[in-house]
């Protein structure tokens, strides 16, 4: 068991030096940070002093190694863009994004359940029919669209939820959380259902065409000739099976939400990681376009990692290994 | 909190108001980006000046029509017996935010600190030698030489409070070798209207009304707080506009004006941005290496920059890219500028069989193809400018293949040694209000400090020579003889071709009015409700 850890922790470790490395190698396509961060009366010799306090004339394997250096004790240095450090402003845009995806994933795996349920046990139903139909939509629409739709929607027309950001969060130590006040709590309501259909969709299609897989396997049939009532059929037994991948679909996707919230971070304003490093992009502030993809590489990291352990407790012949000569899968 | 609270809390509002003291009113404004720092030597950008413009103070303030303001100097003068000092009177009784005097020794400290060496805004102050104290209210400023124009460039020199930057060990701008965060970035304290409450960058940034404001009385300051809000989705921020959430956006896209002006509960204002766009075309190189035409320079010939200039429909773009928010022009200097004039301005006639003419009259009756760059998130509509003159450069059998990038990889381009592109699109906002700003980037020939925009490869030492006269030139009817002459030529030549001036658009609540100002810059303390 202990040695299956350590493998995956250092495969782990592994992927991320492979991604820090792969981004560090395109950082040279996103352009030049001494353009943004110099007026137009800047002369050459201006720039080019910039250039050199900047560390950007070293070679790339050199300010490779010193930032995989600094950033292993936890120095991602001063961002171009708010000269502070990227550590800081890291932190204090955490909270807003981990709330969003934690709220998007719950409301996504909830309803996505409830729904998938609902349409599978009532096939030919109008409503089922609509829902499959509108959940196609879900899956198309770009999040962009989805979101600017809502805003105009519920903000514009009606007047019920407020456009863009946070509001006011309360501080809790260092966190920062919108869900204790009626405001915060509204201004979540948009970003959380845009961030969230997508994976509403997806659990629901899921959840719905494994329900109607186990409902026609056998077990189903024998336990109906036994006389034990449908809806302990559907609920206790069917569910139960039909939920195994789907945990497991909703935990990677939590990876994913929480890595991939740009475009709803965008376009409601929501002072995340996601917008910060959209800002970071056009600015070419290498510093935080850095650390924020170690964050994301790190965030999957884990997120495997603990789906690996999680089969592991299901399944103990993972951890085991197969004999010499093989590795388990 | 019960209704009868509230009903309590207004008539107590209601009771203080009448008892003279000003009414609170939030302002909350919006805008495309943030402040990038409140550090108001570090960054000499557009919005971070703008946010400082409410907390700190220059010694003169550039006013909407372009003219010059007092502000902490009350009066200037070159000493008529050395013409190489200027010197500044300065306000008395002004009071930092911390109730700090301001004083000569402020301005010193201040003025030192914006020509040190990680300074952003040091490249305007290039030419001073020295500053120094002669008593509390007086500062000389020396200068290399003598430099008439000197003042025009510190209206976004910010004074700062010498004892609080060095208390807080702020005293050098921010250098990024060193690790920490210098405190000048988060905290502020100016001689301004408004004095920071808190700031979240990329957020929300409080500000809340200096009520010990020694321009009281002079100005409305009706807003007691202004909550400043960057919303980068330009759909959103419309929509918060339009949904009353704010009270004003500074950056209103083309594409929205329409709408917003069609609403009740909005109001537009327009006005000319002191910036041209224009296309810059290599003249001084052999060869035009991303053409068809090997060993040979088109745009080097006269003709064929004036007939590219003919060829191009500034109508169209101002009304099909632009949908109105553009004003042609046939030079690359904008209305406001010292030596500008109404001839200058007027775009050449639009005439595609004449310009065809002209290009076969040069040798190039097929016309040829080169490479345009273009940038596609920094200037209104800018990648939509390039593929409109794509097609009307197309009419006259010019080949275009357009590269459009962004920002950060398109400058470098035109500011490497040599240049990396031949013909490119550029927008040049000139700050000073002056042609020798103009000349000096944009066409001196490439040297030392000068000609650091001239990615055109013009080299001109008689055209040098009178440029470089301008700076020293201390009888101001004689420069203007100059400026006037220098421009006759390049007008001629067309070594730039011009295609407009932006417009810019703000959008606010009926019941206050906020100008638009050439620089892009917003005085909150001006604004007053109806």
């Amino acid at each position: 068991m202990l040695s299956y850890v350590v493998r995956s922790l250092l495969q782990g470790i592994a992927v991320m030096l492979v991604v820090a490395a792969l981004a560090f190698s395109m950082f040279r396509f996103v352009g030049d940070p001494v353009v943004n961060m110099v007026g137009q009366e800047a002369s050459q010799q201006d720039r080019q002093e910039l250039t050199e306090r900047l560390g950007l004339n070293d070679p790339i394997p050199t300010q490779f190694l010193r930032f995989v250096t600094n950033a292993a004790q936890g120095d991602f240095g001063i961002s171009f863009r708010q000269q502070r450090k990227v550590s800081d402003v890291m932190l204090e845009r955490l909270p807003a994004t981990i709330e969003l995806a934690l709220l998007s994933a719950i409301f996504a795996t909830i309803v996505g359940t409830v729904l998938g349920v609902y349409t599978a046990m009532r096939r030919d139903g109008v409503l089922s029919n609509a829902l499959m139909s509108l959940s196609l939509v879900g899956v198309s629409l770009p999040t962009f669209l989805i979101g600017i739709g809502l805003i105009y929607l519920f903000a514009v027309v009606l007047g019920w939820l407020p456009t863009f950001g946070r509001g006011s969060p309360v501080k809790i130590g260092w966190w920062s959380t919108g869900l204790t006040t009626w405001d915060g709590l509204k201004r979540l309501i948009l970003p959380t259902l845009t961030l969230g259909l997508f994976q509403l969709t997806l659990i629901m299609r899921l959840v719905r065409s494994q329900m109607l897989e186990i409902m026609s396997t056998d077990y189903v049939r024998f336990a109906r000739a036994r006389g034990i009532p449908e809806k302990t059929i559907r609920y206790r037994h069917a569910l139960k099976n039909a939920l195994v991948p789907v945990i497991t679909i909703a935990g990677l996707q939590l990876g994913s939400v929480i890595a991939f919230a740009i475009v709803t971070e965008t376009v409601f304003q929501w002072p995340g990681l996601g917008a910060l490093f959209v800002n970071a992009v056009q600015f070419a502030d290498v510093p935080v376009m850095a650390a924020y993809l170690i964050f994301v590489a790190f965030v999957f990291v884990v997120v495997n990692l603990l789906v690996d352990l999680a089969y592991v407790a299901l399944d103990p012949r993972i951890a085991l290994g197969a004999p010499r000569g093989g590795e388990a899968r | 909190m019960t209704r009868s609270f509230v009903k309590f809390a207004a008539v107590l509002m209601a009771g203080t108001m009448l008892a003279g003291v000003a009414e609170a009113r939030s302002l909350k404004w919006a805008r495309s980006g943030d402040s990038l720092t409140l550090d108001p030597h570090a960054q000499n950008e557009g919005p971070t000046s703008t946010l400082a413009h409410q907390i700190y103070e220059p010694l003169v303030t550039r006013k909407v029509d372009g003219g010059l303001e007092p502000t902490l100097a009350t009066s200037w003068r070159i000493l008529p017996d050395d013409p190489t000092v200027w010197e500044f009177k300065l306000r008395q009784g002004v009071k930092f935010h911390n109730g700090n005097p301001f004083n000569a020794d402020d301005v010193v400290f201040s003025v030192e600190r914006v020509m040190s060496p990680t300074s952003d805004f040091k490249g305007l102050w290039a030419s001073v030698e020295s500053v120094k104290k002669v008593d509390d209210y007086t500062v000389h400023i020396k200068t290399k030489g003598p430099n008439p124009i000197l003042i025009q460039n510190m209206t976004n020199t910010f004074m700062m409070d010498k004892e609080w930057t060095t208390a807080n060990k702020a005293e050098k701008v921010q250098d990024f070798k060193n690790k920490e965060e210098n405190f000048a970035v988060r905290n502020a304290n100016g001689t301004g209207a408004f004095q920071l409450v808190s700031r979240e960058p990329d957020v929300r940034t409080v500000l809340r009304r200096n009520d010990a404001y020694w321009g009281k009385g002079k100005v409305p300051l009706e807003v007691s707080e202004i909550v400043y809000t960057p919303v980068k989705a330009d759909a959103t921020r419309i929509a918060a506009m339009l949904s009353g959430e704010v009270d004003f956006v500074q950056d209103v896209p083309v594409q929205d004006i329409q709408r917003l002006k069609s609403q009740s509960g909005v109001k537009v204002n327009e006005g000319p941005e002191n910036r041209t766009i224009f296309l810059g075309m290599d003249v001084g190189s052999a060869e035009l290496k991303s053409s068809d035409q090997k060993g040979k320079n088109p745009f080097a010939d006269k003709q064929v920059r004036q007939a590219m200039s003919m060829a191009i429909n500034r109508d169209a773009i101002q009304r099909v890219v632009m949908r109105g928010q553009s004003r042609p022009t046939g030079t690359i200097a904008p209305p406001f500028i010292d030596g500008f004039t109404p001839e200058m301005g007027k775009p050449p006639a639009y005439d595609v069989a004449k310009a065809k003419a002209m290009l076969a009259a040069a040798g190039y009756p097929n016309g040829f193809s080169v490479t345009l760059n273009c940038p596609n998130d920094r200037y209104l509509n800018d990648e939509g400018i390039c593929q409109a003159v794509v097609g009307m450069l197309g009419q006259i059998g010019i080949k275009i293949n357009l590269v459009a990038q962004s920002k950060s990889i398109h400058f470098p381009l035109i500011q490497k040694n040599p240049p990396e592109t031949q013909f490119y699109l550029l927008g040049w906002g000139v700050p000073p209000f002056d042609s020798d700003y103009i000349f000096t980037f944009l066409y001196h020939t490439r040297e030392g400090a000068r000609g650091g925009w001239n990615a055109i490869g013009l080299s001109d030492k008689a055209l040098d020579a009178k440029i470089q006269s301008l700076a020293s030139e201390t009888d101001l009817a004689k420069r203007k003889a100059t400026v006037a002459d220098i421009w006759a030529k390049l007008q001629d030549e067309t070594y730039y071709i011009p295609l407009h001036d932006q417009l810019l658009a703000y959008a606010m609540k009926p019941e206050i009015n906020i100008p638009v100002h050439p620089d892009n810059t917003v005085w909150i303390k001006n604004v007053s409700f109806k």
